[in-house]
């Protein structure tokens, strides 16, 4: 008689809780130095379970399947010409957001996970952090194949590690992960699986992502949703950790509330560039970045905090802020692109008529009230051979490292401006949000690295702006920056598709 | 009352998949978006083994599901015959 195949729960079990063992000769505190330090408590690793029950030899399979099927789409991709298949030359400018802004934030995840995977004493946490490592370097390795593509046909795609870690608006990413990563395992797992994977990403990875279908670029969207199905399996591990936490030990709820409460305004301050992507960079339009926050933050978010509330979970400390910040934050986000386009590594415009209307449309509360009239006047100048780009270098929030541009909420013509003194030094920020977490670990925040703060103190080369973009940045002026109208960028493609 | 959902990538596999999953959870609603489907229903989602093996014609294990899975949200229980998510209310 042969023996009987393993079901899932006892293969689980065996090949990974079972690989661990007891520790005769070496101090266990010395093995896993970093697991008390924040104050979490744990007291029994044998209860966390990972609900998919992914052991490595299933993992290996089916991402090796899942690469198969990406990399026969990516070489479709190219031997179709697939970059003439986008719905125009203005919608790369999103791709090259993504490769500069994300695509390197999937390789510090990668080594997050790495990091944190060594550091917890229990051997489902180690496993379910090892594949999420293997996932994320897949995720940048995948990234950087599709849009190599891209660079072979569109500016501003060549030089993507250096941008990320010198540019003006990449800090704002860099530096979200850079926090994380230098926080204990715990707060990463907070800040990273609960708050960015399970909380957040979603409204990165699914509205985009369908958004670059519906705008004929199959590449994209194919790596995106093939990321995604490792994300689903984050996001799951994300919600079992912190119920994990919860359930360990009641002296871990208050840590993890702050966590959550600092994690998510981290997060919504970072996507405020995606919201931007959003509703101003698809030429073929998905959703509006009000309707995506609706169902992936107000409604699976609140189900998700109902769930967590028997565990005195409460929903994050600010979130009322964001019910109304989804009806300003793109506009604001872009117009602020708009004002420093000379200043960016990818091209800015002014939204069509067409546009316009949409964006009248899916704001009907906010869009024709404040910010339709700055894109006439825009266009006005423009027109009038005006064109206005912002010279003096903006100030910029101490904590999300994002020019101060957001404002109040309950006053949209008013920059919101927030300060705090630390040590005989004044700190700036956008937000009660941003000022609560530098309040909460100042010694921490005073050691950021704030990009227009470097060039003032000399530490970015050249003495004017244009030095810095060029030498520093290594951005190609002329090329890289300015609007796509008259860019080199719009001038190929009006060739490739034969229109004067 | 909160929406358990999972959307997976509109292909040919999916396409038999969301059909099992129609049937064993008739009340559940299904939206089409380009290039994915969206799956939601109160409180809980069954993806059923027998039912998917049923449409598709051939063997199929619960763990392939990752292949062509987007996003979910719930609380998972997988096991060797199903998959199912739920919110504790």
């Amino acid at each position: 008689m042969s023996a009987k195949k393993l079901n899932l729960k006892d293969k689980y079990r065996l090949l990974t809780r079972d690989l661990d063992w007891e520790y005769s000769y070496v101090d266990r505190k010395k093995a896993f130095p970093y697991e008390e330090f924040e104050g979490i408590k744990i007291t029994d690793w044998s209860k966390w379970e990972d609900p998919f029950r992914l052991t490595m030899d299933a993992y290996w399979k089916y991402q090796a399947e899942k690469e198969k099927k990406l990399y026969a789409i990516f070489d479709a991709f190219a031997q179709n010409n697939g970059h003439l298949n986008v719905t125009d030359a203005r919608y790369v400018n999103a791709i090259k957001i993504f490769l500069t802004g994300v695509s390197p934030l999937e390789y510090q995840a990668y080594q997050g996970y790495a990091h944190v995977g060594r550091q917890f004493g229990g051997a489902g946490a180690r496993v379910a952090c090892q594949m999420q490592s293997i996932d994320e370097l897949r995720h940048v390795q995948t990234q950087i194949h599709a849009m190599s593509h891209y660079n072979k046909y569109f500016d501003g795609f060549q030089d993507w590690t250096h941008m990320h870690d010198r540019v003006w608006y990449l800090s704002v990413p860099k530096s979200f992960f850079d926090d994380a990563r230098s926080a204990g395992p715990f707060e990463f797992l907070i800040a990273i699986s609960f708050s960015f994977e399970y909380v957040l990403t979603n409204l990165l990875f699914v509205p985009f992502m369908s958004g670059a279908a519906h705008n004929g670029d199959m590449a994209t969207c194919t790596f995106g949703f093939s990321a995604q199905s490792d994300e689903a399996r984050h996001m799951t591990l994300g919600l079992e950790i912190i119920k994990f936490l919860l359930e360990q030990h009641e002296d871990n709820v208050p840590i993890v509330q702050k966590w959550i409460d600092k994690w998510f305004w981290r997060g919504t301050r970072l996507l405020s560039i995606v919201a931007m992507m959003m509703d101003y960079m698809l030429p073929n339009k998905v959703m509006s970045w009000k309707e995506a926050w609706e169902v992936y933050f107000e409604e699976a978010g609140g189900a998700l905090f109902k769930d967590l509330a028997r565990y005195g979970i409460r929903m994050p400390k600010f979130v009322e802020v964001t019910e109304k910040e989804k009806e300003h934050v793109s506009h604001q986000a872009w117009w602020i692109f708009y004002n420093y386009g000379h200043a960016a590594g990818f091209h800015t415009w002014i939204p069509s008529d067409e546009e316009l209307d949409w964006l009248s449309e899916k704001y009907p509360d906010t869009f024709d009230k404040y910010y339709r009239p700055r894109w006439e006047l825009a266009k006005k100048m423009e027109a009038e051979g005006k064109r206005f780009y912002s010279q003096a270098l903006p100030q910029l929030c101490t904590t999300c490292q994002i020019p101060m541009g957001f404002t109040k909420m309950d006053d949209p013509t008013q920059i919101a401006y927030r300060s705090s003194d630390y040590e005989g030094e004044k700190y700036h920020f956008c937000s009660d949000g941003c000022k609560h977490i530098f309040d909460e670990e100042p010694e921490k925040y005073v050691q950021s690295w704030l990009p227009v703060h470097q060039i003032y103190q000399g530490n970015c080369g050249g003495a004017s702006v244009e030095e810095v973009l060029r030498d520093y940045y290594k951005l190609n002026l002329g090329a890289d920056n300015l609007d796509i109208k008259g860019s080199p960028d719009e001038q190929r493609w009006k060739e490739w598709k034969g229109v004067a | 009352m909160s929406k358990v959902y999972i959307a997976l990538q509109d292909n040919d596999e999916s396409r038999y998949i969301i059909e099992a999953i129609e049937q064993d959870n008739p009340d559940a609603t299904v939206i089409h978006h380009p290039a994915m489907i969206r799956i939601e229903n109160e409180n809980s989602l069954v993806v059923k083994r027998e039912t998917v093996e049923e449409k598709m014609g051939r063997d199929w294990d619960v763990q392939e599901l990752h292949l062509n899975l987007i996003t979910l949200g719930g609380n998972v229980d997988e096991d060797d015959d199903q998959l199912s998510l739920s919110w504790n209310v």
